[in-house]
C-alpha cells in the first residue's frame, strides 16, 4: 500500500521477498526497517549530547532523518499497525529510560533537578529479530516541557493516531498529570530554560563536557542521586516507552 | 604521525602544506633540479614543521577546542616570506614562514654565543658581517583573527584581491580583512531565531577568482531526485560536503557523498546569488548542473555505495566529508574515497580511473596500477568486492599542483604524492 521505491538498505545483503510473499511480510518488513532507522538516529541523537562538541552539521542531518521519518510514518497512519499487546506494560523492554543521561556531574553534586527528557531506545539492534509491531516509541518535545500535550508526532495527527497506540500514549500523558499531580511541575520546576535552548545543547552546554562516554554510561546503569530523582524514576518506570528527543520541538 | 586534516599546494606549487589533528602544519617543498640529482626534481622534501594550534578550553562553555587543523589556504608569495592562513574550529592564524640562510657575525656588545661582552673588552667598533649559515626556515604567527565564530569553522578562502579572505563556520560567514584581527564583518548567517527549526548548515565556502563579489556557499542541498529512489538517506548523501571553483573561474564542483558535480555558472539566467557584504538572507543556490552524477561526463564517485547506505549510516560514515579538487586547466577532477581509493575524472575524454594510496601498491617510481570495485555479482581478478573495502581508509583530502599534474593524496596519517609519468 505505501510501499514505496524504496530500495532495501538496512538488510545488506538480504534477499528480496518477491513474489507471493511480498504483499504482507514486506510491509512490516518495511515498518522494520524505519524503526531501526528512527532508533539509531535517536541513539545517535542522544550520544550527540555525550560528547564534547558535537558536530552541527551531523546532528542537523540525522534530525531531518528523523523528522522526515516521524512525517511518513504519520502520514501513513503507521501508528494503527504498531501496538503492543498490553497497552500499560511496556512490552518494550528493549527501551530503556534514563534521566541522567545528561546530568552532568555538577548537578549531581548541586541536587539540581534534572528533567527525565533523556530516554532511548537501547538495543535496537534487537528489533530486526522482532516484529514490528512493537514499536511505541515517540519523541516528545523538550522545548515546551511543560506541555507535554506538544508532543511532536501526537500534534500534527491528532486524528490519525487512533488505536490502541493512542490509548497507551493518553495513559501515559494521565498518569504523569494524574497520578502525580506535581510530579511535572517538580520534575520541571527547577530547570534552567537555557536547558531547552537548542544552541546550547548542540554546543555542549548542556551535558557536562566532562563527562565521557564512561562517565556517562555508569550514571546511566546506576541512576540513583536525588530524591526527586527517584520521584520521577517511579513514574518513569510506568511510562518507559517514552522517547524524548533533546533536539526536537 | 598524526592524521592529516588538510593538504594544499601554494601558488607556484614548489610548497605543499598539510596540517593535522594535532595542530601541526608540515610544509614540503619541492627540490629543484641539480645536476647531481637529475631524478630528485619532483621529490618533495620537509621544508619546516611548526605547532599551528593547540588545544584550548573555552570556559565560558566549559568545553574544550580541539586544535586539530580544518584549513589551510596559502597567500600569494610577495616578498621572500611565504604566508598561510591556518584554521581549527575557532582561530584563524596567519603564519610567516621565512628563511635564514645567514648570521650575522661580529657583533660589538655580544659574543658569539649571545653573551654580554665585558665592557672593558670592547676596545674597537666593527661592523658585523653577514656570514652563511645552515638554513633554516622559521614560522611565526603574525595575526591571530579570535573570537568571531561561535560554531565550528569548515572553511576559508582568500580573495583576489588577496587582501581579504572570508572564514564559514556552520551558521555563519565572517569577512575579514588580513590586516584587522579585532574585527570581522558577518556577511552570511542562516542561524534561525529559533534553533528547532535549524535544517541547513553551511557546509564549505569558496570565493571565486575574479569576481570578487560571488562567493558560493553550500548547505544541505536538496537535489529534485526521481521519487523512486529517494530514501531516507537522500537529504544526508546529497549534503555537499566541498565546493570548489575551477581555475578559469567558468565552473564550480561540488562533491555530494556519492558523486561529484561540475555546475556550470554561466548556463543559468543569472549567476550564482551576489552576496554583498551584510546581505541580510541567504537564498538557494538556483544552478542547474551541468553534468549530474547519474551521467557522464562526471560519473559516480562510488556508486556501488548506495546499497550499503544503511550500514554507512550506523557506523556513521556516511558523513565523512570528501573534497575534490580541480587540476590547474580545469580539465581533470579529483576525489578521494574508501579503501584509500581515489578517482580522477577526465572531463572531456569522458575517462575516469580509481588508484589507490597504499604502501604495498605505491613503490616510488612505479607505475600506479588502475583498481576496480566489483559492483556485479562476479567478481574478476584484481577486482574488489564492495563488502571487502575497508571504510577507516578514506582519503578526503586531496590536492593538486596548480600547473603539473603532481597530486597530493592524504590517507589517514599517511600523505603520498604521486607524479605522471613522464618518459
Amino acid at each position: 500500500m505505501f510501499v514505496r521505491g524504496l530500495k532495501r538498505k538496512c538488510f545488506d545483503g538480504e534477499e528480496d521477498i518477491e513474489g507471493t510473499l511480498a504483499g504482507i511480510k514486506a510491509i512490516p518488513s518495511y515498518n522494520l526497517q524505519r524503526q531501526s532507522l528512527l532508533d539509531m538516529s535517536l541513539v545517535k541523537l542522544q550520544l550527540c549530547h555525550m560528547l564534547v562538541e558535537p558536530n552541527l552539521c551531523r546532528s542537523v542531518l540525522i534530525a531531518n532523518t528523523v523528522r522526515q521519518i516521524q512525517e511518513e510514518m504519520t502520514q501513513d497512519g503507521t501508528w494503527q499497525m504498531i501496538n503492543t499487546q498490553s497497552t500499560g506494560q511496556a512490552s518494550l523492554d528493549r527501551l530503556v529510560s534514563t534521566d541522567i543521561l545528561c546530568r552532568s556531574s555538577r548537578d549531581q553534586a548541586e541536587g539540581k533537578h534534572v528533567p527525565p527528557y533523556s530516554t532511548f531506545s537501547k538495543d535496537f539492534e534487537s528489533d530486526q529479530a522482532q516484529d514490528g509491531s512493537e514499536t511505541m516509541s515517540t519523541a516528545s518535545s523538550v522545548q515546551a516541557p511543560r506541555n507535554l500535550q506538544s508532543n511532536m508526532w501526537e500534534m500534527e495527527n491528532p486524528q490519525d493516531n487512533k488505536g490502541n497506540f493512542q490509548k497507551s500514549l493518553d495513559q501515559i500523558f494521565e498518569t504523569l498529570e494524574n497520578k502525580s499531580p506535581n510530579s511535572v511541575e517538580d520534575l520541571f520546576s527547577e530547570v534552567d530554560n537555557s536547558y531547552y535552548d537548542l544552541d546550547t545543547m548542540l554546543t555542549g552546554m548542556m551535558s557536562n563536557t566532562k563527562m565521557g562516554h564512561c562517565d556517562s554510561l555508569e550514571t546511566f546503569s546506576s541512576p540513583t542521586n536525588t530524591a526527586s530523582n527517584s520521584n520521577c524514576k517511579s513514574d518513569l518506570n510506568d511510562l518507559d516507552h517514552i522517547v524524548e528527543i533533546l533536539v526536537e520541538s | 604521525a598524526d592524521i592529516i586534516s588538510t593538504v594544499e599546494f601554494n601558488y607556484t606549487g614548489d610548497l605543499l602544506a598539510t596540517g593535522d589533528k594535532g595542530g601541526r602544519v608540515v610544509i614540503f617543498q619541492r627540490e629543484q633540479e641539480t645536476k647531481s640529482r637529475p631524478l630528485s626534481r619532483g621529490e618533495y622534501n620537509v621544508y619546516s614543521t611548526f605547532q599551528s594550534h593547540e588545544p584550548e578550553f573555552d570556559y565560558l562553555k566549559s568545553l574544550e577546542i580541539e586544535e586539530k587543523i580544518n584549513k589551510i589556504r596559502w597567500l600569494p608569495q610577495q616578498n621572500a616570506a611565504h604566508f598561510l592562513l591556518s584554521t581549527n574550529d575557532k582561530t584563524i592564524k596567519l603564519w610567516k614562514i621565512s628563511e635564514r640562510d645567514k648570521r650575522a657575525e661580529g657583533y660589538n656588545l655580544k659574543d658569539e654565543d649571545g653573551r654580554l661582552r665585558e665592557p672593558f673588552r670592547v676596545t674597537e667598533l666593527r661592523v658585523p658581517t653577514l656570514k652563511p649559515m645552515d638554513l633554516m626556515v622559521e614560522a611565526s604567527p603574525r595575526r591571530t583573527f579570535a573570537n568571531a565564530h561561535t560554531y565550528h569553522i569548515n572553511s576559508i578562502s582568500v580573495n583576489s584581491d588577496y587582501a581579504t579572505y572570508l572564514s564559514a563556520d556552520d551558521l555563519r560567514i565572517n569577512l575579514w580583512h588580513l590586516e584587522v584581527t579585532n574585527r570581522s564583518f558577518n556577511i552570511v548567517d542562516i542561524k534561525p531565531a529559533n534553533m528547532e527549526e535549524l535544517t541547513e548548515v553551511i557546509t564549505a565556502a569558496d570565493w571565486h577568482w575574479f569576481h570578487v563579489e560571488l562567493c558560493v556557499l553550500s548547505a544541505v542541498f536538496e537535489e529534485p531526485e526521481d521519487p523512486s529512489s529517494r530514501s531516507f538517506f537522500s537529504e544526508i548523501i546529497s549534503s555537499i560536503s566541498d565546493v570548489k571553483f575551477s581555475h578559469s573561474g567558468r565552473y564550480m564542483m561540488t562533491r555530494d557523498y556519492l558523486s561529484v558535480k561540475v555546475w556550470d555558472l554561466n548556463m543559468e539566467n543569472r549567476p550564482v546569488e551576489t552576496y554583498q557584504v551584510q546581505h541580510p538572507s541567504v537564498p538557494r543556490v538556483p544552478c542547474v548542473p551541468v553534468a549530474m552524477s547519474n551521467t557522464c561526463p562526471c560519473p559516480q564517485v562510488h556508486e556501488y555505495l548506495r546499497s550499503k547506505l544503511c550500514s554507512l549510516y550506523e557506523n556513521d560514515c556516511i558523513f565523512d566529508k570528501f573534497e575534490c579538487c580541480w587540476n590547474g586547466s580545469d580539465s581533470t577532477i579529483m576525489t578521494g574515497s574508501y579503501n584509500n581509493f581515489f578517482r580522477t575524472f577526465e572531463r572531456e575524454a569522458q575517462r575516469d580511473v580509481t588508484l589507490e594510496a597504499s604502501r604495498e601498491s605505491s613503490k616510488p617510481r612505479a607505475v600506479l596500477k588502475p583498481r576496480k570495485v566489483c559492483t556485479s555479482g562476479k567478481r574478476k581478478k584484481d577486482e574488489i568486492t564492495v563488502d571487502s573495502l575497508d571504510f577507516n581508509k578514506k582519503i578526503l583530502h586531496t590536492a593538486w599542483h596548480p600547473m603539473e599534474n603532481i597530486i597530493a593524496v592524504a590517507a589517514t596519517n599517511n600523505l603520498y604524492l604521486f607524479q605522471e609519468k613522464v618518459n
